[in-house]
């Protein structure tokens, strides 16, 4: 049922700017327009190109949003996971509760 | 009865003929609210359709879908694809409760693929127990789990149970048994232990929160918000003001357990609104009001009806929720809830028309 909805009606996640847009719903409580239109002016991209997997593979790779990483698609030096939502959270000007903590039990 | 794709006897195809000899309509595969496999006419399908909203709208005391809403349910049900979707660039944000794969047991390794293959949206942590009092027995393990999937994911996670307030309750908990109290008709100590309950119930929902917060969590997710009735809500939404004041950029999701507050309790209101009986947009109201930043409405499915029938319904009473709305709607779209059938594997036609119906009826802000 989860990948039912995910290939129905679902952004991608991190193979679009669907975790980006959801940051934005939880963080701020954003309308989904209002998400879309606020990520989109922080890419500099255009709102359909939000939910675009081809488009967004390359925008995240340019601005080290953290891609999938398989066999066939790896980036090494490239950030992912924690180093890429530290870069998440300067982009879209929000405070990410892990990024937060991580700096606080690594003493940054 | 007719096996997969294939038409009942005597009316097959868009000319068939009836046994008495009239042009029928063609029967089209379409699903009950069980998940069970049927076959029904264009024509049925739209009287299913109609009764629905006008039920759902006489309920909920909204306005029935429209005539070109209709037709749009319509056209979703009225047809034999194995799957369908939204438009491209329609796609919404998905949250998913207790979601992943539910490989239970490798938690990150869950969330891993639900970030990586799957492509979900917003990642729920979560644990089998899923009850707010039994994961306050082990928070110290969900902590690290949370803490440590916090360093290898990209997407947000938040944390999930369910409040689940009859566990407070003898046998389960400390509390009189209000629903061995309520038949013998004492209202009073029914209603004295559902408070003592709810207080119980509050401190463990603000413990596990904050506890999950101070891991790193992105959110909290109350799943199934409800289920027993006010008390359990009121519970609920106490618990999210105080977290809220605490921590004013966490996302904190409520998703209802059905379309409307059972009033266990009855006298129970949040900022003197009354909260029994409330429907979709009375409980997005008070969510808001109380500090939740994802609203999840859930209509129960009638196994008896068919799945365009449920989902007819289910629009009908959610649809007033988008007026009010200031927060993002995510529809509850999981088994047995707005038009996806109660079944542990919910057929896959169901489940995409459920979702590409909610998404382009309602114009909702994710599922």
């Amino acid at each position: 049922m989860d990948v039912t909805h995910a290939l129905a009606a679902g952004m991608g996640g991190i193979r679009t700017a669907g975790d980006l847009v959801g940051r934005m719903q939880m963080t701020r409580g954003m309308r989904l327009t209002q998400a879309k239109r606020y990520v989109a002016d922080k890419l500099g991209c255009s709102v359909g190109d939000l939910s675009d997997s081809y488009a967004m593979e390359q925008i995240r790779g340019e601005k080290g949003l953290g891609r999938i990483l398989d066999h066939s698609n790896l980036h090494p030096g490239e950030p992912n996971a924690m180093t890429a939502k530290f870069r998440i959270a300067d982009l879209l000007g929000i405070r990410i509760n892990s990024v937060e903590r991580f700096k606080a039990m690594a003493g940054i | 009865m007719a096996e997969y794709g294939e038409a009942e006897a005597g009316a097959e195809g868009p000319t068939g003929t009836a046994r008495g000899g009239g042009v029928t309509e063609r029967r089209i595969p379409a699903r009950m609210g069980d998940g069970s496999l049927t076959h029904m006419t264009r024509s049925e399908l739209r009287a299913d359709i109609e009764e629905a909203t006008q039920l759902g709208a006489r309920k909920a005391k909204a306005e029935p879908l429209s005539a070109g809403e209709i037709d749009h349910v319509l056209d979703i049900y009225a047809s034999s694809a194995s799957f369908t979707a939204v438009d491209i660039g329609e796609q919404v944000v998905l949250s998913c409760d207790g979601g992943g794969s539910k490989m239970t047991g490798t938690d990150i390794l869950d969330l891993l693929e639900s970030e990586q293959r799957f492509g979900q949206d917003i990642l729920e942590l979560w644990h089998i127990e899923y009850s707010y009092k039994a994961i306050k027995t082990i928070l110290p393990f969900q902590q690290q789990v949370m803490q440590n999937a916090q360093l290898m994911l990209t997407a947000p996670i938040q944390y999930g149970a369910q409040p689940n307030l009859a566990f407070y309750s003898r046998p389960d908990g400390p509390v009189a048994n209000w629903f061995e109290l309520l038949p013998r008709g004492e209202i009073d100590a029914a209603r004295a232990a559902i408070e003592e309950a709810m207080d119980y119930a509050t401190k463990d929902f603000i413990y596990v929160g904050e506890g999950m917060l101070d891991a790193g969590a992105d959110g909290l997710d109350f799943d199934t918000t409800g289920g027993a009735g006010d008390g359990d809500f009121l519970s609920t939404l106490t618990a999210v003001e105080h977290l809220r004041a605490g921590h004013p950029d966490a996302g904190i999701e409520v998703g209802m357990a059905g379309e409307f507050v059972i009033g266990v309790h009855g006298e129970l209101a949040h900022r003197g609104r009354r909260l029994a009986g409330l429907w979709p947009k009375g409980q997005l109201e008070v969510c808001q009001d109380a500090g939740v930043t994802l609203f999840g409405p859930a209509v129960n499915i009638r196994t008896g009806k068919s799945c365009a029938w449920n989902t007819a319904y289910s629009l009908t009473v959610i649809k007033p929720c988008m007026e009010v709305a200031t927060i993002p709607v995510h529809p509850n779209v999981g088994e047995g809830v707005c038009g996806v059938p109660v079944n542990g594997y919910p057929p896959e036609d169901a489940v995409s028309r459920a979702a590409k119906a909610h998404v382009e009826i309602l114009r909702c802000d994710g599922l």
